[in-house]
């Protein structure tokens, strides 16, 4: 398999800050990658030290094979980047936006993938208006449709579904997801974890300019999540006492227990029936990213203190 | 080539869907002047012989709109595009750098002839411009729209916010504009003044263009014409430097 992006050892530097303290990455052509971590962590630096509106102090960042700086056409060409800034050019419409951006990538005659992306992302009503004149969303799907003029092979989205609404967001993954089995390399930063947890099949975590984790999603989720929560409503409503050990949380007036696996179940039911307690409700909870998300942040906070 | 015909393309159409404001308001401000000029001066003042003072005074104003909305024209562009953040299309794209020069200035030098044409038509209407040399006129013209240009590029990177770009029209374009003959030929100054003229390069551009006009000038046209040459490639190089290294746009 080919490798998309390749990022070696790269540092940036701001003043005394240090945005990206060597990271390392490799992503694989037709992969849906995340860039998951707090603000601040880094994950615009790090993409914008792929597009090339940042250049890095060390290290060495590859689009396809090509040197972002050295080799830069080829790299951009091959690169379609959603910025997370909201910018529009207030002098001309959608359509003349998506052309003269198909320009720039010395396409001519763009007009039916144009049409195409337009339709796909719903900015039919819109073609003519003048970009002024859209809502933050509508202007969010023009950036879009301009990342995808030139069908990039890689395909960056940098928060693309903040401030967007949630018909747009649903349209957009698949639109996005599409493309991905088209043989699209996709690279998303986003703070909605269970977009992520969806979509991509692999995820880095960065933390204070490092990458603290970089995974699939099942091995991270298998790995890093503690087992699994059981939600336990009862009559009476009060836990026994050998089970306190395992409880973790209360929510909802019911109990929250920690189990490391399924067959911890059974037991914990028995023990309930001869102490005469009845289950009102039950729940079993699997880690998802959040858990696991919070878990690392955490844990590497311990770590760097 | 494309890439560059649309960047062209984009900056021509900014300025010409706001050509109220961009062309035909710099016109009229101009023609100010000459209004001006022509009932104070008029009959006063002879620079060079059996030329009428406001007949001296067109060319130098056609010069000065030219100059003036060349570097208007690239240094608010860019800085709109920096500020709006809208730059990043540009910079995301496989454009190279000369080629985002290129279309900047010739975009600048568009603007700047549409604008000396419009105020050299109301002066030739009015008031009898001769025109011996064309070609003085158009090189002159052209060299010294780019090289005004290629300052508005450097002015439009370097201003992080609009006053400072003010500050460098105000302090260093019009002081070099006023002080280059527009308004006087520099053989009226007192010699230390005439001294600090031929270190103005907008001076040898005025003049020069002026030539084209009259077949006289304070220096020689081809002396002129090399030096703003120079001027404009040596100001060329700078801001295409600075846009390779991407000294504040990329950061």
């Amino acid at each position: 398999m080919s490798i998309a992006i390749a990022v070696e050892n790269v540092c940036k530097n701001y003043g005394t800050f240090r945005a990206l303290d060597h990271v390392s990455l490799k992503i694989h052509s037709g992969e849906f990658f995340a860039l998951l971590g707090p603000n601040g962590a880094g994950k615009t630096t790090l993409i914008h030290t792929i597009a090339g509106l940042a250049i890095a102090d060390s290290g060495a960042v590859h689009v396809m094979g090509n040197h972002v700086m050295a080799g830069y056409r080829l790299a951009r060409r091959q690169l379609g980047v959603v910025p997370q800034e909201l910018v529009f050019d207030p002098f001309f419409t959608v359509r003349e936006i998506l052309n003269i951006q198909s320009g720039y990538y010395g396409l001519t005659d763009n007009s039916r993938w144009i049409d195409e992306i337009i339709v796909r992302l719903g900015l039919e009503d819109k073609a003519n208006v003048n970009m002024r004149a859209l809502s933050g969303g509508m202007k969010r799907r023009v950036m879009v449709a301009q990342a995808l003029v030139h069908k990039p092979p890689v395909i960056i989205l940098d928060e693309p579904t903040a401030g967007v609404d949630v018909e747009l967001r649903q349209s957009l993954w698949d639109f996005i997801q599409q493309l991905n089995r088209e043989g699209h390399t996709i690279v998303l930063t986003t703070h909605y974890l269970e977009e992520a947890e969806a979509l991509c099949n692999r995820i880095a975590l960065l933390k204070q300019g490092r990458i603290i984790a970089l995974d699939s999603m099942q091995n991270l989720i298998s790995t890093m999540a503690m087992g699994y929560i059981l939600r336990l409503r009862m009559h009476p409503d009060d836990l026994p006492s050998n089970f306190q050990k395992i409880q973790v949380g209360c929510h909802n007036g019911c109990f929250d227990l920690k189990i490391d696996s399924y067959t911890q179940i059974e037991p914990i039911l028995a023990q309930l029936r001869q102490t005469g307690v009845q289950i009102q409700e039950m729940q079993l909870l699997q880690p998802d990213l959040e858990d696991v998300f919070v878990n690392m942040m955490n844990r590497s906070h311990f770590e760097t203190q | 080539m494309t890439g560059f015909l649309t960047l062209l393309y984009k900056e021509l159409l900014r300025f010409w869907k706001v050509g109220f404001q961009t062309i035909l308001a710099p016109v009229v401000s101009t023609l100010l002047y000459l209004l001006i000029f022509y009932h104070v001066l008029e009959g006063h003042v002879e620079t060079y012989p059996g030329v009428p003072y406001t007949v001296f005074l067109v060319p130098g104003l056609v010069m000065m709109s030219v100059m003036q909305n060349a570097f208007a024209n690239a240094s608010s562009s860019m800085i709109q595009s920096k500020i709006s953040g809208n730059i990043v299309f540009v910079l995301l794209s496989p454009l190279t750098y000369w080629q985002i020069f290129l279309a900047y200035i010739l975009a600048s030098v568009a603007r700047g002839l549409m604008v000396g044409l419009g105020v050299y038509l109301v002066g030739w209407l009015f008031f009898d411009v001769p025109y011996y040399w064309p070609g003085w006129i158009v090189m002159f013209a052209v060299a010294g729209s780019g090289l005004l240009g290629a300052l508005g590029v450097i002015a439009g990177i370097w201003a992080d916010k609009f006053d400072q770009l003010a500050a460098f029209q105000n302090f260093i374009i019009i002081p070099l504009t006023f002080l280059s003959g527009v308004f006087y030929s520099i053989h009226s100054l007192p010699p230390a003044w005439q001294v600090l003229s031929h270190l103005n390069p907008f001076f040898y551009m005025i003049d020069g263009f002026r030539y084209g006009f009259f077949g006289e000038s304070d220096s020689s046209p081809y002396l002129s014409l090399v030096i703003v040459i120079a001027c404009f490639a040596a100001i060329s190089l700078l801001a295409v430097k600075m846009l390779r290294s991407g000294y504040k746009l990329r950061y």
